[in-house]
Parts: structure tokens; sequence; C-alpha cells
């Protein structure tokens, strides 16, 4: 029996080692060929051209700043919705919240598509109408995109910080009331610190999440290739570089495409490791 | 007049009738020592002086307990009262912040924010809590670095650091090795100059080593108060002296 148990615990490990083997076979020999610099750095991202350009940056930096809106967005929400959740929720709202911070981590990421386009992205074009701010854009953009991950990560913020929030002794709570504390301040100056490590990771996952997502950032993110530092105008993210591209990519284009996922996979693997180390300084 | 003083105090949790009628006068400058079983009220008893027991959900008290003749459960702000009545707990419980946050944190809360004022608040508590040598070059340091019995001392110059009138404190020394007991009690012999201070202790030589008045608990009631020397030497109730000689408990 026990080679079935090892069996089956070896599929895990096989999968991960395979996937990364899949991977760099196939992504570095496109890396080799474009030049690495010339495929991290390169601004310029148009495979169908003769001769063709494979710069990514334009990526990198939407995956990038998507990933930083999404974090502005959602950890101070998630944060605060944690806290409210520990210490100050009653215990019948409380039945009925969790459940709904849950269910939303439920919601297939489609159906986050589909509400960021029916209504952030008509809410953000009205924003930058003529009427109202001229600000311009059609709406698909790095913060609609940011919006709607924000709500995404929301779930993974809330549950992994609420979780490190119990976890501080309440020994620390009773200390803090004791010398005259309200109970903000005890929650505050106290509790919240104390969490500090399982908060982080919490933003770090929440990173990972964001990092990842693809289909709602299709939807809603406009996804041109381009460099720009304006939240209103649209971006693409590594993720949405591949699926968008995949299906009729052929022969260099097609591994530069792979090489883009080993990129990701890289940006994955630190946010991971970072995530381990937090852990580890939790417990020690 | 009594620093503290207890009139027909009733306490419940929930259904359970935790203390039974209670009358005590605690005096100034001086140590009160409750003693009894595990679950007879002291520690109870000794958390209502705070309020502290406001945190437990279904807790209700009636009666009055009186500091400085004002009642204060009644028209009392509890975190000034908490402030004026500090509280050291069994487990040492230093936050995870530095020795000198540890101990700025009820002054800060408090409202004084001059780092000048701060550095004498926590220099005056350090040496207070006779804590000071230990831990004067290592004030940026984490707090949970220091030994348990250190941590208790860090605890109680915390506590002193909100300048408190009475100082409770609840076993202080029941997670301590017997070196670190005997410095917590020179300590608190030391602390008795200038406070009101109440120990609940299991441990009945600690009572007789420290404490001036000593109050023994039974089922939520107080068997009898008396001063330490004549509850120990003399007990008017058979139920103390069987509790003193080890009979039960």
């Amino acid at each position: 029996m026990h080679g079935v148990f090892f069996a089956c615990a070896l599929a895990s490990i096989l999968a991960v080692a395979l996937i990364c083997v899949f991977l760099f076979a196939n992504g570095v020999p496109a890396m080799r060929e474009i030049g690495l610099l010339d495929f991290l750095l390169g601004t310029k991202w148009s495979p169908t051209n003769v001769p063709p350009s494979f710069g990514i940056l334009p990526m990198i930096l939407g995956s990038v700043y998507i990933t930083a809106g999404a974090i502005l967005v959602g950890v101070p929400i998630g944060l605060l919705t944690a806290i409210f959740m520990a210490f100050y929720c009653p215990k019948r709202m409380y039945g009925v919240l969790k459940p709904c911070t849950e269910l939303l981590a439920g919601i297939p990421s489609i159906v986050y598509g589909f509400f960021g386009m029916v209504v952030i992205v008509p809410l953000i074009r009205w924003f930058g109408s003529r009427d109202v701010t001229g600000l311009g854009g059609s709406g698909s953009s790095i913060l609609a995109a940011s919006i709607l991950l924000g709500i995404m990560i929301l779930p993974t913020i809330i549950g992994v910080s609420e979780a490190a929030l119990r976890a501080v002794p309440g020994s620390y709570y009773e200390g803090a009331v004791a010398l005259g504390a309200s109970h903000e301040r005890a929650v505050f100056a106290v509790m919240l610190p104390a969490a500090k490590s399982g908060v982080l990771a919490a933003v770090v996952l929440g990173i990972g999440r964001a990092i990842g997502e693809t289909m709602a950032v299709i939807m809603v993110a406009g996804n041109q290739a381009r460099l720009t530092g304006n939240i209103l105008k649209g971006i693409r993210t590594m993720t949405a570089n591949i699926v968008m591209e995949m299906g009729y990519a052929t022969d260099l284009h097609r591994e530069a495409l792979i090489a883009t996922g080993v990129v990701l996979f890289v940006f994955i693997l630190l946010i991971n490791l970072s995530f381990s180390v937090l852990k580890r300084r939790k417990n020690t | 007049m009594d620093k503290i003083q207890i009139e027909n105090m009733n306490l419940h949790y929930g259904d359970f009738h935790a203390l039974h009628d209670i009358n005590l006068g605690i005096q100034e400058k001086q140590i009160t020592a409750f003693i009894g079983p595990s679950g007879c009220g002291k520690s109870t008893l000794l958390r209502s002086l705070n309020r502290m027991n406001d945190l437990v959900e279904g807790c209700k008290i009636t009666g009055d307990i009186l500091l400085d003749g004002e009642d204060i459960y009644k028209g009392c702000d509890v975190n000034l009262l908490r402030k004026r009545v500090g509280m050291v707990f069994q487990k040492p419980n230093p936050f995870p912040m530095s020795i000198y946050d540890n101990i700025a944190y009820g002054p800060r809360t408090h409202g004084v924010k001059s780092r000048a004022r701060l550095d004498g608040i926590v220099e005056r508590s350090l040496r207070q809590a006779a804590i000071w040598e230990e831990a004067k070059d290592c004030l940026k340091k984490s707090a949970l670095s220091m030994s348990g019995g250190q941590q208790q001392r860090l605890c109680i110059a915390r506590a002193l650091a909100a300048e408190p009138d009475v100082l409770l404190m609840d076993e202080p020394t029941s997670a301590l090795d017997p070196i670190s007991t005997a410095k917590i009690e020179d300590l608190v012999l030391e602390l008795k100059k200038d406070y009101t201070i109440v120990m609940v202790t299991h441990n009945m030589q600690q009572a007789t080593r420290v404490s001036d008045k000593t109050a023994f608990f039974l089922l939520g009631e107080i068997v009898e108060y008396n001063d330490t020397e004549t509850l120990f030497s003399v007990p008017s109730d058979k139920r103390t002296e069987d509790y003193i000689t080890g009979r039960f408990g």
C-alpha cells in the first residue's frame, strides 16, 4: 500500500518537474535566438512583421501595472474587511459575511470578466467622456483591469489575513486593553503589527493570483501591446499575450509565446519563494 | 479610607453565580493577597477591579466597587480606569515589538508624544521594575527574546509606565522558576511604597512572604479576610484552617 501513496505523492512532483522541463526546453531556445535582452527589454511586439520583432517589455510592464493596481485596490479593502471580521463583526453577521467572501473565490473568472465588461468598463468610459473629465479612452484600460483584479484577489487577501489576525494570541489584546488602550488602539497598534508577516503573505499570494489571471483581464484590459503609463489606456499582459496569439502562432512566434510563459513562470516562482520565506519567518 | 471598597458585589457568568456577596476593603499602599483553590473566583474578582470582565460575554455584575470613593461601573471612562488600575498577567505577555516600544505603549496610548519624555518614562519604569541593568543596552531588541522572568518584569515595567495607583497581579510568578519568582517578590515588596497591590496567588508561602492582608476564597465567597499573619497563624474559620494546613485544595 505504501507504494501507492508514494506514487500519488510523486505524481504532483512529476507534474511540476514536467512543466518546468517543457517550458524551459521550448522557451529558452527562442530567448537565445531572439537574444535575451532584446526579448525582455524590447519595446516592440510585432511577430508577423517582416522582419518580426519580439520584445515583451510592454507585456511585462502590463502585468506589473495591472498587478500593482489590483494590490492598491484589493489590499486596503481586503485587509480592513479581515480586521472587521476578526475583531468587530457580531457573530450573526459573521455567519453571512464569511461565506460571502468565500463565495467570491468560487466565481469563475469569465463571470468576473463579464461583470467587468458590463459594469466597470462602461463606467470608466463614462468617466473619461467629454461631458465628465474629457480624459478619453474606451474604458477597456489598466484601471478597469486593476479594479476587477482587485475584487478578484479579495478572498485571498481576506482569508489569509483574517487567519493571521486570529492567530495572534488573545493575551496581547488583553495586555493592551489592560493598559487603558481602546479597542481600536489595541487592534491597530498591537494585533495588526503582530500579524504583520501573515498579512504580507496574504499580499504576496494576492500578487500571485493577480499576475496569473488571464480570462477576466483579456475582457477588460484592451490588450494593446504598447508602453503606456496612462491608466485610462488599454494594455496587454503576458497571460493575455499568450492566450490571444497561441491559436495561430507558428515557429519562432510560437516559441516566443512559450518563452513569455517562462518569464511568467519565473515571476510566479519568485513570488512563491518570498511567500514561503515569509511563512517560515512567522513560524520562528 | 480604603483605596478600593467592594460592597455587596455579585457576579454571574450567564447562569453561573461566580461570586456571592463580596464585601472587601483594600487598603492603600498595602499588598493584599487573594488565595484559594482553583475556580474559587479570586481571579474573577481581581479582573472585576479593572473591568477586564467586560470582555467576557454574559458577565453581569451587581453591587458596588468604589475606587477612591467613586463607583468604577457607573459613569466612569473604562480606559482611564485601566490606566489607574494596572494589571500583570499570569503568563508574561510582552507585545511582539521592541522593549522600548513595549514600555512606551501605555504612555503613547495616553497621549505622550515627546521623545525625551518617553525616554524618561521608559528608563524610570525599567528601573522601578529592577530590569534596567539587563535591558538598557538592548532597548531596541524584541521583548520576546528575553527570558520568562525578564519578560514578566518587563510587563510590570510596562504596567508602571502608564502611571497607575493600583497594580493587580494575577498569579504573576506561577509560570516562573524559583529565582525569577524571588526577584519578582522582592520587586513587589519594593513597589508597595508607591502602589496599592492586589495579588492572586496559588502559593501560600508567597502570600505569607509578601502580603499584608489575605483574603481566602472558597466557591465564590470570601471565607475569611484578615491580616496575613493572623490568617495563617490563628485562622478563625475551620475551612481556612483546613486549606492552609493542606487538607484540601
